[in-house]
Formats: structure tokens, C-alpha cells, sequence
């Protein structure tokens, strides 16, 4: 539905969407993924027709945005909450999108109720929080009930009934067959909702496979073992071909089998296990994995570990108990690590 | 909420073309305050400012010489109606600046291209919606106007709609007001920042004019004669002093000065991103 060719996007001299290349089916949340200034609102904006492409060309339903006869029933979209007038009732911001289209004005009242906004519909839209302003935003995209729906980071600044509320609508409107594309930096968060993954860093597309696929492709995943007769459990495993790492404690990490492979080994050695446990690596992991040289902007410090792989090496060296922090790539040692800028407050930078 | 969204979709079938532009135009203009507040201004100011002027010249009709008294008599209509607009007309001016503006300003662009991304056909409607009330209204406060002046004066000067080109004059300041309105949305789509636009359109109505008319010899009377806001002016005028411009040449001047602007305004706003 969405079907991108060769999109560019130049600023002066930077390249802020380099050649994307991708389609966006029906019946799937299509998930947009990338650190802050990989171009994802470029590239959203570009298929909406707010911003001109450089080369390249970008059709929603096989036509360019502008040239839809009524945009609004084809095309969704809320790009962010404050595209909206402070001193216009809700219901009037909705009537005039409404009524550009030729859409009724009960449809109106129809998506207010969606939202849960008929008790504030007739209030100046000034007055309204964030959560509140986001869901005037998603009543605009459903109004024209368009078989197209695209979301720019719509969990920004939603409290946690807020972002289940709009993970649910995003599924829910991908399972009526329609097109969703949502696009997000949290990664977390795009594990529970996508169905299909865009990745972008530094304006080029990274990936763009089925979820699962790309968590199996990027990811890594070991089993944890603990046994008070480590020694002699370390070479049996070792001895089966499988990559087997020690542990400063008295455990080893292996890789390439399963937790029921190594606890029939210790079983047929007569050997006792303490722990056996699989360790997966998130969507979360896999993405820094991914995108570690595609970070566009660096907060960085004096002496900052710089790599992911740093970063995960890192994290398997944590002792069991230990609450120490993963220094994130480009963006230095948390500031509770024992760092030196730190007062000795955890918290925010 | 899942089964509202099973719901048969009661959206209709209509497309986006200019009429229904115009709808959703219409819709944002009548449900913000400033409009209202804008034409409040303009009628508030436009009858006030007309009543008092020609209150205070009938009061200090004692204190004024021959010469003066005289021209009064001879020409009163510009001074009615000049005085009433000389201030009223920045309220149209602001309300044209925002309702180009306050697309910018509170964002609100990015919902209105979303709706409707024919960008041209979209400030074409914006246009039409707007000057047309402004022109309705124009017409009505310029004929009440007219008539307060002419009523509150009736004891020392005589005038009436019959006498030679009044009624053009007076249905001129309308049309004057409309094209006015046209002038500052231009000017708020090319600049499209609100406190910017709106001290553009002050300075070239306000303070351009005593400056130009600084500029010695012919030259400065030319470069006054075609400025914007004066050459518009000149519909207003029964005995044009320097008839540089007759009073349909001076509007036509202005009603181009406006076209150039819009035309400027629209290819920008076709080219750049939004």
C-alpha cells in the first residue's frame, strides 16, 4: 500500500534519507524503527506529500499523496499531537478535516466516542494533555476510516494505560486488514506491537523482514549454566563440539545448545546443575546490535566504552545480584556506575 | 471499542474538491475567536473613529478659516470615510495575516495538507472564504458609516449618495477593505510567521506612506502615487489632488500589487516543504 523506490531526501549537504526502498502491506503492523534522526519523520513526511522528495518516488494505493481524491479516506495519519489549533473545540478541529473530505458529520461524533474524548469535545483543545491531544490526533487519522493508518512515535509522553490503549488500536486495526505503520525509537516497545520490522539508521534501510525473522538473525542466545562440578561439566560440554565460555563465577555460558541438551549431558555424567537457564537476547539487543554505527547524534563523554558488543560482553559480566547499569553506545557510563560525574544520585542525565 | 471499529464505515463518499475546500475554509474561520474579535475591531473602530472625526469638525467648525471650511464643504466624502478606516483597516489586516499565519504557528498546516494536499486549490478556497465576509461586511459598515458621517455633519456640510462619484467612492471603501484582506493574507502565507507578517503589513500601510512622501519632486509623488495602500486609496477620493492615478487606475495598481503577492505566495507554498 505504501511503496517507496530509490527515496532520497537531501538538506544542504546531508543526506537524510538515503535511497529507502520498501513496501508497506495491508493486514500488518509494519513497524518503522531507528535511533533519533535516522530519518523516520522524513520519510513519513515524504509519503505524505509535506516535504518533496530530492530523487525517487514514494505512492500510497499507487498514486503520489497529493494526488488522492480524498486523502483522508485512503490515508491515516497523526505525525505528532500538536498539529491542532489551541483555540478550536475538538469537535471543530474534527469537522473541518471532515468536512474538507466530504465526510459526514456523524462520523464525527463516531470517532469522538472511539477516542473516549465525548466529554471534552466541545472544549478548546488548549486545554488538553498530552494523552488527550494524541487521541484528537488518532480521532483525525480514523475519521475518513482509511485502509492506511501511519502513527509518527505515538507512545511519546502516554502513560502506561495510554500506550496499551494505542498497542491495542495499532493491532486491532491491522487485524481488519488494514495497513498500520507505526514508527518508534523504543524498541521495547516495537517488540510487543510489530508484526513486520523497517529498520532505519543514518537514512538507509538496515532491515525489513517478519519480526521473528530478524530477533533469530540478530540476536544471540547462550545457556546459562551453574554447577558445583563445573570443572568436570565444562569439558563434557566443550567435548560436544559446543562453544563453551567461563564465567568468573562458577558458571559457563554455551553456546549452541539447548537447555535439555546440556541437562542430559550432566544427567548421564551423574553430575549435579545449580542453574540451566536460556538467555535470549531482546529485540532491544539486537537493534543496538544493528544500528551501533548508524547513531546520528552522540551525547558522548570523556572515555566512554564505545561498542555494543562492549556494551553485551559487559552485561554477561554482571554478577548475579549486581544492579550495575549497561553503558549505552554513544551515549557514555550511566551516571550511577561509580562514574565520576555522578553526585551519587541515580536518575535521569 | 473493537466492535466500533467492525462497524460499517459511514464516511461517505465525496472527494475533496473545491467546493467542499471551501466548506472545511469556512468551518476553521467561523470556529476561532479571533475572527470574531477582528470584524468586532473593525466595525467598533470604523464607526467610532467616523462619528468622532466628523463630530469634532462640526465642533471646531467656529475655529477654522475659510480656506479650510471650503474645502470641507467641497470635498467631505474622503474625509468620512478616511478617518473611520484609517485605523479600522488594521483590524483586517490582522485577520488576514492569521488566518494564513496560525496554520504555521499552531501547526495546524500539517492536519490541513494531510486533508487536503492540492496545495494551490487549498489557498484558492482560503482566499475565497475569507474576502468574501470581509467584502460583505466592508460594504455594509462603509455605506453605515457614510451614512453617520453624512447625518452628524448634515448641519454644516451637505452630501448625498447623488452627488457625482459618492457612491463610488463609497462602495469603493468595500472593495478596498476586501482586496485589503487579500493583501495581508498574501503577506502572512510568504512570511508565514504571525508577529512578522503582521509588522510587514503595519509598516507598508502605516509608515511607508509618510515616508515616501518625504522623497522630493516627481519622483517621490510617483513612488507615492503607486504604493500599495495609497494607489487603493484613490477610490475613496472625489477630487484626486495629483491625478497621477484615477480613482479605478489606483485600485487596479493595488488589486495587482496583491496578485503579484498571492502568486509569489502560492508557487513558494507549492515548492517548499510544508
Amino acid at each position: 500500500m505504501i511503496k517507496a523506490d530509490a527515496l532520497t531526501k537531501r538538506y544542504g549537504d546531508r543526506l537524510a534519507v538515503d535511497h529507502a526502498q520498501f513496501t508497506v502491506e495491508p493486514g500488518r503492523v509494519t513497524g518503522f524503527l531507528g535511533p533519533n534522526g535516522a530519518g523516520k519523520s522524513t520519510t513519513m513526511r515524504m509519503i505524505l506529500g509535506l516535504d518533496r522528495p530530492t530523487h525517487g518516488t514514494v505512492t500510497v494505493n499507487g498514486v503520489r499523496y497529493d494526488r488522492l481524491a480524498s486523502p483522508l479516506r485512503e490515508v491515516g495519519a497523526l505525525l505528532d499531537a500538536k498539529a491542532i489549533h489551541g483555540g478550536r473545540t475538538a469537535y471543530n478541529h474534527l469537522a473541518v478535516l471532515a468536512k474538507a473530505n466530504g465526510i459526514p458529520s456523524r462520523r464525527v461524533d463516531e470517532v469522538i466516542d472511539l477516542v473516549g474524548l465525548h466529554d471534552v469535545a466541545r472544549k478548546r483543545s488548549r486545554g488538553f494533555s498530552l494523552g488527550m491531544g494524541q487521541r484528537l490526533g488518532i480521532a483525525g487519522a480514523l475519521l475518513g476510516d482509511p485502509g492506511l493508518l501511519m502513527f509518527d512515535e505515538p507512545v511519546n509522553g502516554l502513560d502506561p494505560e495510554g500506550i496499551i490503549w494505542i498497542r491495542n488500536l495499532m493491532k486491532a486495526l491491522a487485524a481488519e486488514g488494514r495497513a498500520v505503520f507505526v514508527s518508534s525509537h523504543l524498541m521495547s516497545e516495537m517488540a510487543l506491537t510489530a508484526d513486520h520490522l523497517l529498520v532505519i539508521g543514518r537514512g538507509r534501510i538496515l532491515a525489513d523482514q517478519p519480526m521473528a525473522q530478524f530477533i533469530a538473525q540478530h540476536s544471540l542466545s547462550y545457556v546459562r549454566v551453574a554447577s558445583p562440578q563445573i570443572g568436570e561439566l565444562a569439558p563434557r560440554l566443550a567435548a560436544k563440539g559446543w562453544r563453551v565460555e567461563q564465567r568468573p563465577d562458577y558458571s559457563v555460558h554455551v553456546h549452541g545448545a539447548s537447555p535439555s541438551q546440556i541437562g542430559d549431558v550432566a544427567g548421564e555424567s551423574g553430575l549435579w546443575l545449580h542453574e540451566l537457564t536460556l538467555v535470549q537476547s531482546s529485540l532491544e539487543e539486537a537493534f543496538m546490535r544493528l544500528t551501533a554505527d548508524s547513531v546520528e547524534y552522540h551525547a558522548g563523554m570523556p572515555g566512554t566504552p564505545g561498542s555494543p558488543a562492549a556494551a553485551t560482553v559487559q552485561a554477561e559480566q554482571q554478577q548475579p545480584g549486581q544492579q550495575q547499569q549497561q553503558p549505552v553506545p554513544g551515549w557514555g557510563e550511566p551516571l550511577s556506575n561509580g562514574n565520576p560525574l555522578s553526585n551519587g544520585k541515580a536518575g535521569r542525565r | 471499542m473493537t466492535d466500533v471499529l467492525n462497524r460499517p464505515a459511514t464516511t461517505g463518499t465525496g472527494h475533496a474538491n473545491f467546493g467542499r475546500l471551501m466548506t472545511g475554509e469556512w468551518t476553521k474561520l467561523r470556529t476561532v475567536r479571533s475572527t470574531v474579535y477582528s470584524f468586532a475591531a473593525l466595525i467598533v473602530s470604523v464607526i467610532g473613529f467616523t462619528a468622532l472625526f466628523t463630530f469634532l469638525t462640526v465642533q471646531q467648525w467656529s475655529q477654522m478659516n475659510a480656506g479650510d471650511r471650503a474645502q470641507a464643504q467641497l470635498d467631505p466624502v474622503p474625509q468620512i470615510l478616511g478617518s473611520g478606516l484609517f485605523l479600522g483597516q488594521l483590524a483586517i489586516c490582522v485577520l488576514g495575516v492569521l488566518v494564513a499565519t496560525s496554520e504555521y504557528s499552531t501547526g495546524m498546516i500539517r492536519s490541513t495538507l494531510l486533508a487536503s494536499p492540492h496545495r494551490l486549490r487549498t489557498l484558492a478556497a482560503k482566499c475565497v472564504v475569507f474576502t468574501i465576509p470581509v467584502l460583505v461586511v466592508g460594504e455594509v459598515l462603509s455605506f453605515a458609516s457614510y451614512s453617520i458621517g453624512k447625518a452628524i455633519l448634515s448641519s454644516k456640510i451637505h452630501t448625498s449618495l447623488s452627488d457625482p462619484h459618492v457612491t463610488r467612492a463609497v462602495v469603493g471603501e468595500g472593495l478596498y477593505l476586501g482586496v485589503l484582506g487579500l493583501f495581508a493574507l498574501a503577506i502572512g502565507q510568504l512570511i508565514r510567521h504571525t508577529a512578522g507578517a503582521i509588522t510587514t503589513v503595519i509598516a507598508l500601510v502605516l509608515v511607508l506612506v509618510p515616508l515616501a512622501g518625504l522623497l522630493p519632486g516627481s519622483i517621490g509623488k510617483h513612488v507615492s502615487a503607486y504604493l500599495p495602500t495609497n494607489a487603493g486609496q484613490q477610490i475613496m477620493q472625489i477630487f484626486p489632488k495629483d491625478q497621477i492615478l484615477t480613482a479605478w487606475q489606483g485600485f487596479g495598481v493595488f488589486a495587482l500589487w496583491t496578485a503579484v503577492l498571492l502568486a509569489l505566495a502560492s508557487w513558494l507554498l507549492v515548492r517548499q516543504d510544508a
